[in-house]
């Protein structure tokens, strides 16, 4: 149920926002991890796109003052943040083309909603509601563990997109200097789910030692033990996706013994729960293969039903490339009006993308705070529901920080 | 033998004369001796024809084998390099040239982002396949000398991830030794999820150990290459060796033989409104089920476009014709969103915009490998990428007028369970055009196996163009009129 009426965000509130709101000081720490303006900085692009959609690429900027004089003077629907360059892309035109590449970046992830839409019952297409978030918090729960447990990365910030999915951008020294290859290799280690939209069974992850499916690779298992109670909770209750005949039927797809396909056929005739049924399943499995040894490709089965439902959807060709370029946190989702605010992976089941506040509902809290102010970016947002998102940020962008002056401090003692 | 030899290997310490101890080469420090231009030139031409018939192997898709066996024979033509046990002055000069030569042609490939990327993948491949040939004891002595950065793992901390380990390297026994390297030396296994992940480091057990090797070679290449590109403006400087490197350059690029590339459209003068008759008749699987799906949903993503646009482009679409094809498909779009979205993209695949590359269409080894179709994509290969229900279901929906039956079915699906998937696509290929004389083995002439796209297209086309003009395409290809 929306709770606030959908306001499409109109040029003036565009522009109040990023006059008296937007935390451009605290994006620019974010990005170039220091309070001297550094090549993380000063050679990064940031794209634009204006109320008119026209698309301008390879800005660059040297202070994060420039950066929202900037922004205020194009006044744009929305921006995005590209890779670092070896030179400042404002320059692209006048250096040799060879000595214009990317070389830094962080590793950006997107997780949409739309790619759930095969599974969640709840709503479909743009839609998003409290219910089919829970799809983003297993996701969120899952790959935020395995990138920090497994890759060691500790610096994540996790975004809100706006609307019907959520952002990742992880800026670790190494993960921002990772290539292209071995990004590709690091989100195909992640990615579990393929196969277009005619293949039913969509996990195959098992090695195989002669002939047979042997057992989950060991991080595959670490997602599978998170996920077993996300897919009671959400696939078997809220969600209740295999009542309707359409849903337990792609189930069925799923188990390798036609006798107990045809049984559970006959029996599921009548209307079912998800719940029952999937006891129902369970229960044939045991009957049919009383002894644990013969049971094994059973039990990969349902454990490969449980990471096909609930197992992150990674949009991997957004954290493939250096060059890819995603839209800013703090930016404004132009169709719902409201703001990509960074979510706490701690909190992600409390999270609710309607509760996000809209730059019209900011703009509100303002002027009813005090009618006139000085137009002081950062006492003015002290005063709206902007304020604790924009805490975490700092705070984020102050533990990137304290890594550069550690790393420099050490360094001097070397010396 | 053996004791000879290795009485010989030690004597090599020994020997001032020979300057290289190790047959193979991280190429870390480049000659310093003088050098002739000509010398300069002659070393770096040789290395060339083993660097593109290594290039025009990917081309044609040859298995790894079949890869190696033509690079030796090259290597031994062109660019021969004996092993330790031949303790000769010749030995050292070949090694001197394998080194000058590669240091040549870093010269002339560290201009441009695409040559850097086509010579570290050819480089790399010829130091695998001479690892890979390399005795025990020179891979030994080459890892000794390398300074990689891995550490053993100890029977601690292995006792303490051992379910772990167990589960990323299933068929290893016990006693097998892990090293331990930053996940970044390894890609291509992480890719693979063939090691434990912990903190960023990947454990790798020791019969893997070479592919730390050839990562490392293409890793310290690449940056090399940087290095190079970055101090080359000084080194232009020199007008002798410039015509020299351009040319070098030239003569990669021309040698590399994709037979599909953009020139070899195979019907010309093919217009939008033609589409739709041809997919029904000429097109494999792949293509005809974008096709559908395009004309169904009236929308493709990305890689579809792609895989779909890419193909008609080579079976003859004007970029005229195209542009109205695509936007006449696009029905649902406003003139305004068609060109700002995807007009741009589709005079990209004609190279007319952004690096005005000439892209070739992809083959089928691409199709099956690269860009796996994510969950709402319809773009891949059916043979590979549909369930098998759904695989059935389509084949006899889409090829039924042309005359396959159910009973084709079993013959098909045993195919695609082997994953010959190339195989399950001739076939099909066969059943329907049997009213054309071909016979099963006949393939699209002399028996060949489909694996590019648009030769299924052209073949099909070719026959139906015989049958018009009253000629008979025999099964082993060749043309008799009647
Ligand atoms: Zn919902």
């Amino acid at each position: 149920m929306p709770s606030a009426e959908i306001e499409t965000p109109t040029p003036e509130l565009m522009l109040a926002f990023y006059r008296r709101l937007y935390p451009f000081k605290s994006i620019f720490k974010w990005l170039n991890h220091e309070h001297t303006p550094s090549r993380l900085f000063t050679h990064r692009e940031i794209s634009f796109t204006l109320q008119n959609d026209v698309y301008l690429r390879y800005h660059s900027f040297t202070t994060a003052d420039e950066f929202k004089k900037q922004t205020c003077t194009l006044n744009p629907t929305r921006f995005e943040i590209g890779p670092v360059y070896t030179a400042r892309p404002r320059d692209k035109k006048t250096v040799r083309p060879g000595a214009f590449t990317p070389v830094q970046r962080e590793l950006v992830f997107d997780i949409d909603m739309t790619d759930y839409d095969g599974i969640r019952t709840c709503c479909s297409g743009a839609d998003i509601c409290k219910r089919c978030w829970g799809f983003i918090g297993a996701a969120v729960r899952v790959l935020d563990s395995a990138i920090r447990q497994q890759f060691g990365y500790k610096h994540l910030l996790w975004v809100y997109s706006g609307r019907r999915g959520i952002h990742l951008w992880i800026s670790d020294r190494e993960a921002m200097a990772l290539t292209d290859d071995q990004r590709r290799s690091l989100v195909n280690f992640l990615t579990v789910i393929q196969g277009g939209k005619e293949m039913h069974k969509k996990v195959n992850v098992r090695p195989i030692i002669k002939g047979s499916s042997a057992d989950l690779p060991p991080s595959i298992r670490q997602a599978l033990d998170q996920l077993v109670q996300p897919f009671e909770d959400l696939i078997l209750l809220d969600q209740d996706c295999f009542r309707r005949e359409e849903g337990w039927k792609e189930l069925l797809q799923l188990i390798p013994d036609s006798k107990i396909v045809e049984k559970l056929e006959r029996k599921w005739t009548d209307d079912r729960s998800s719940d029952d049924k999937w006891a129902d399943l369970k229960d044939e499995i045991k009957a049919s293969y009383p002894s644990k040894a013969t049971r094994a490709p059973m039990t990969h089965a349902i454990e490969d039903i449980v990471l096909q439902y609930t197992y992150p959807r990674i949009d991997a060709e957004v954290s493939k490339h250096r060059n890819h370029l995603l839209k800013a946190p703090f930016c404004v989702h132009p169709k719902t009006g409201r703001i990509c605010v960074p979510i706490d992976p701690e909190a992600i089941d409390e999270f609710d993308p309607e509760l996000v506040p809209t730059v019209g509902q900011l703009l509100r809290e303002l002027d009813a705070a005090a009618p006139e102010t000085t137009g002081e970016e950062h006492s003015d947002r002290e005063r709206t529901s902007l304020k604790p998102y924009v805490e975490m940020l700092e705070k984020h962008a102050l533990g990137l920080m304290s890594v550069v002056r550690r790393d420099r401090i050490a360094n001097d003692m070397t010396w | 033998m053996q004791k000879s030899s290795r009485r010989q290997e030690e004597e090599v310490q020994v020997h001032s004369d020979l300057k290289y101890s190790h047959r193979l080469s991280l190429y870390d420090r480049p000659p310093t001796e003088d050098i002739t231009l000509e010398e300069f030139e002659t070393c770096a031409i040789d290395r060339l024809y083993v660097l593109s018939e290594i290039e025009s192997c990917y081309a044609r898709n040859r298995p790894f084998d079949e890869l190696k066996k033509i690079t030796k024979s090259q290597c031994e033509k062109h660019v021969p390099l004996d092993h330790n046990s031949a303790i000769t002055k010749a030995r050292d000069d070949q090694r001197r040239k394998d080194i000058t030569g590669h240091f040549v042609l870093r010269l002339a490939f560290c201009r441009s982002e695409e040559l850097r990327r086509r010579f570290v993948k050819a480089e790399t491949t010829l130091f695998r396949i001479r690892y890979l040939d390399a005795s025990e004891r020179e891979r030994r002595d080459f890892c000794k000398s390398g300074d990689f950065d891995w550490t053993q793992v100890d029977e601690s901390e292995k006792s303490m991830y051992a379910p772990q380990l167990k589960a990323a390297v299933p068929d290893a026994d016990a006693k097998e030794q892990y090293f331990k390297v930053k996940w970044t030396s390894v890609p291509d296994l992480v890719e693979k999820r063939r090691v434990f992940l912990k903190d960023g480091w990947a454990y790798v057990p020791s019969r893997e150990q070479s592919s730390i090797v050839f990562q490392e070679f293409q890793t310290r290449l690449e940056k090399a290459l940087q290095m190079t590109a970055k101090a080359l403006p000084r080194m232009d400087e020199d007008t002798r060796l410039e015509p020299i490197l351009a040319n070098l350059s030239q003569g990669f690029i021309a040698g590399m033989g994709s037979e599909w590339g953009t020139s070899e459209n195979t019907g010309e003068g093919i217009r939008a409104e033609m589409v739709d008759e041809l997919a029904h008749k000429h097109f494999p699987m792949c293509m005809r089920n974008l096709h559908d799906n395009l004309k169904r949903d009236h929308h493709l993503k990305h890689f579809g476009r792609l895989q779909y646009g890419l193909f008609l482009k080579v079976l003859g679409l004007s970029i005229e014709e195209a542009l109205a094809f695509w936007r006449r498909s696009f029905s649902g779009y406003t003139d305004d969103q068609f060109n700002k979205q995807y007009k741009y993209n589709i005079r990209h695949s004609y190279g007319l915009e952004g690096r005005r590359a000439n892209y070739p269409a992809k083959s089928c080894q691409q199709i099956l490998m690269n860009d796996q179709p994510g969950a709402s994509d319809s773009h891949g290969c059916p043979y590979r990428h549909f369930s098998p229900n759904n695989l059935q279901t389509a084949l006899l929906s889409m090829y039924s007028p042309q005359g396959l039956t159910e009973a084709d079915l079993p013959e098909i699906m045993n195919m695609v369970r082997a994953e010959a998937y190339h195989v399950a696509c001739t076939r099909v290929y066969e059943i329907t055009h049997a009213t054309q004389n071909v016979r099963k083995g006949d393939g699209i002439g002399s028996g060949e196996t489909i694996t590019h796209p648009n030769q299924y297209a052209r073949a099909s086309m070719a026959l139906e163009h015989a049958a018009a003009d009253g000629v008979k395409v025999e099964a082993d290809g060749d043309i008799v009129m009647s």
